[in-house]
């Protein structure tokens, strides 16, 4: 291959010419402009999907532990559902057959569609570790609980869940750097993010071996940020003399 | 002089340790030739299933190589096919995986640094597909609608550079594939879709029902497809040039078009019902590999 070019990047996505400033100014964007929003999409698309998925997997993991069969089914149920289906196949689920069954959905955004099919997908995979993670526990700390005169929801909420979430945060930190790289299906459905990006801006210029390193080097970059912050949490509410401490 | 032999040599021994440049040599010797074909491009290049490839440039290639067969006075030449894509058509043609590229490789300035192409032998419309009952005729009346292209495609850089020259604005909606803009376009998500025209013809074709949808408005751009060779291999693409011309003088070329444009193709035996365009009759009457650049927009 010839010499590597990174001027591509100060290129305008318009005429192709280099701009000195490598920043596009009035309207007009070079490639660095749209490789950075397509960072942001990427970054938003992950990070509210990972709020949808934190929160529903954890109802459906505690679900999944509950006393009564009934809530244990619906745990069941979601988690398998949503845990079998292939996440593309979901996320034209969300986007071709869903709005042609429920025409109002036909306005809702494909952003926000893509939130909810990467965040619920995530969260099956969320509320099986979470359960994982309170069935660990043995069961004389819910008995205790009990045993205090505590509610159900009091001991779950003082008891075991304080625990258990500290045994579960390395997997929740593998779903949390999944999810960014998992964002890349969003580009099937019409979201500028990186992939998309990396796809179109390598037809147009002809450069694609810089502009896939950068994307590279941006995945990765964000998937090792998320990694040392779940780092930092691990450590930081670690209690001695419990699993996890042992650093 | 002693000095200027040893570059001489030095230089003929790098080029050669570097690039096998002489590709009816390597033809020759191997008695093998590379096709590099497409997966699914229209009626272009695409393939049946079981490693067969078939499509207009895939046959025009097909005989070609078997001019070059003649040429060389080979007793058999084998023809592998090798599948690539729009991002590793160029690569390969470099290194020397593929000898020929037919597919649908647009002949334009910044590929002609990298590699060489044959004569253009398809010219390339970009149209706009709507629901035939619309009302959408110009690409003027597409302001402030969803529009939708594919990723990964030159139309997706063409619809930038209009919305800017003519002031309008489009929402863009990005398929994934071909398929999958058509798909927007038929569920509503999009109310055209911007792309090359063959490949909106065969995906009308294809359609449940062909008539709700209809090619309308102006040309967007034209783009000259043409099979593509490696750089700096005069002898081989005199050969693969000399092949063509023949074919487009002969009328066979025609023939050839009219078979995968016109009549019904495989699989499926649907027709993707697009005669020859003004443009590439021209470029038959007139061979030519000039780049799309040169090409007079409308």
């Amino acid at each position: 291959m010839a010499a590597w070019d990174w001027q591509v990047f100060c290129k305008d996505t318009i005429e192709g010419e280099v701009v000195p400033s490598c920043f596009g100014s009035g309207g007009d964007i070079t490639y660095l402009d749209w490789m950075l929003s397509a960072w942001g999409w990427t970054l938003s698309v992950a990070v509210l999907a990972l709020i949808v998925a934190v929160s529903i997997g954890s109802l459906m993991g505690i679900l999944r532990t509950a006393p009564d069969k009934r809530l244990v089914a619906v745990g069941d149920a979601w988690t398998e559902l949503f845990r079998n289906i292939p996440l593309l196949v979901q996320v034209f689920l969300w986007y071709h057959v869903l709005p042609s069954l429920f025409p109002t959905l036909r306005q809702v955004p494909s952003f926000v569609l893509v939130v909810f099919a990467l965040g619920f997908f995530t969260s099956a995979r969320i509320a099986e570790q979470v359960r994982a993670g309170i069935q660990s526990l043995p069961k004389g700390q819910s008995y205790a609980g009990l045993a205090m005169g505590l509610t159900l929801p009091q001991t779950y909420r003082y008891v075991l869940l304080p625990m258990a979430f500290r045994i579960v945060i390395p997997p929740l930190t593998s779903e949390s750097m999944n999810i960014i790289k998992n964002s890349s299906v969003a580009f099937a459905v019409s979201i500028t993010e990186l992939t998309m990006f990396a796809m179109q801006a390598q037809e147009d210029t002809s450069r694609g071996i810089e502009i896939y390193l950068a994307v590279t080097g941006l995945y990765f970059a964000s998937a090792f940020l998320v990694n040392r912050i779940a780092l930092f949490i691990e450590n930081r509410v670690q209690i001695p003399g419990t699993i996890g401490a042992s650093r | 002089m002693k000095k200027s032999l040893l570059v001489l040599a030095l230089s003929l021994a790098t080029t050669g340790l570097v690039h096998a440049d002489d590709t009816l040599k390597k033809i020759k010797d191997s008695g093998a030739a590379t096709m590099g074909v497409r997966e699914s491009s229209g009626a272009l290049s695409f393939t049946l299933g079981d490693g067969k490839f078939v499509g207009y440039h895939v046959e025009i290639c097909e005989r070609v190589l078997a001019d070059v067969k003649k040429q060389l006075s080979l007793a058999k030449l084998d023809i592998k096919y090798q599948p690539v894509t729009s991002q590793n058509r160029i690569p390969l043609v470099q290194n020397g995986t593929v000898d020929i590229e037919c597919g649908s490789t647009t002949n334009n300035a910044t590929r002609q640094k990298d590699v060489a192409f044959a004569v253009t032998t398809y010219v390339e419309e970009v149209r706009i597909a709507v629901k035939a009952n619309s009302g959408i005729t110009t690409i003027a009346q597409l302001s402030g609608k969803n529009v939708a292209t594919t990723t990964g495609t030159t139309s997706v850089q063409l619809l930038r550079k209009h919305e800017r020259a003519n002031g309008v604005d489009f929402k863009e909606v990005f398929g994934k594939d071909h398929a999958d803009s058509f798909l927007l376009l038929e569920s509503g998500r999009a109310d055209a879709f911007v792309m090359d025209g063959q490949i909106l013809a065969g995906n009308i074709a294809k359609a449940k029902a062909p008539a709700d949808f209809k090619i309308v408005g102006e040309v967007l751009s034209v783009e000259p497809i043409a099979i593509m060779v490696r750089k700096d291999d005069p002898a081989f693409k005199k050969a693969v040039d000399d092949s063509i011309k023949a074919m487009m003088k002969s009328g066979e070329i025609a023939k050839l078009y009219d078979k995968w444009f016109v009549q019904a193709i495989p699989p499926a035996n649907t027709k993707v019902g697009l005669p020859a365009t003004e443009a590439t009759k021209f470029a038959w009457a007139n061979p030519n590999e000039k780049p799309v650049e040169e090409y007079v927009k409308k």
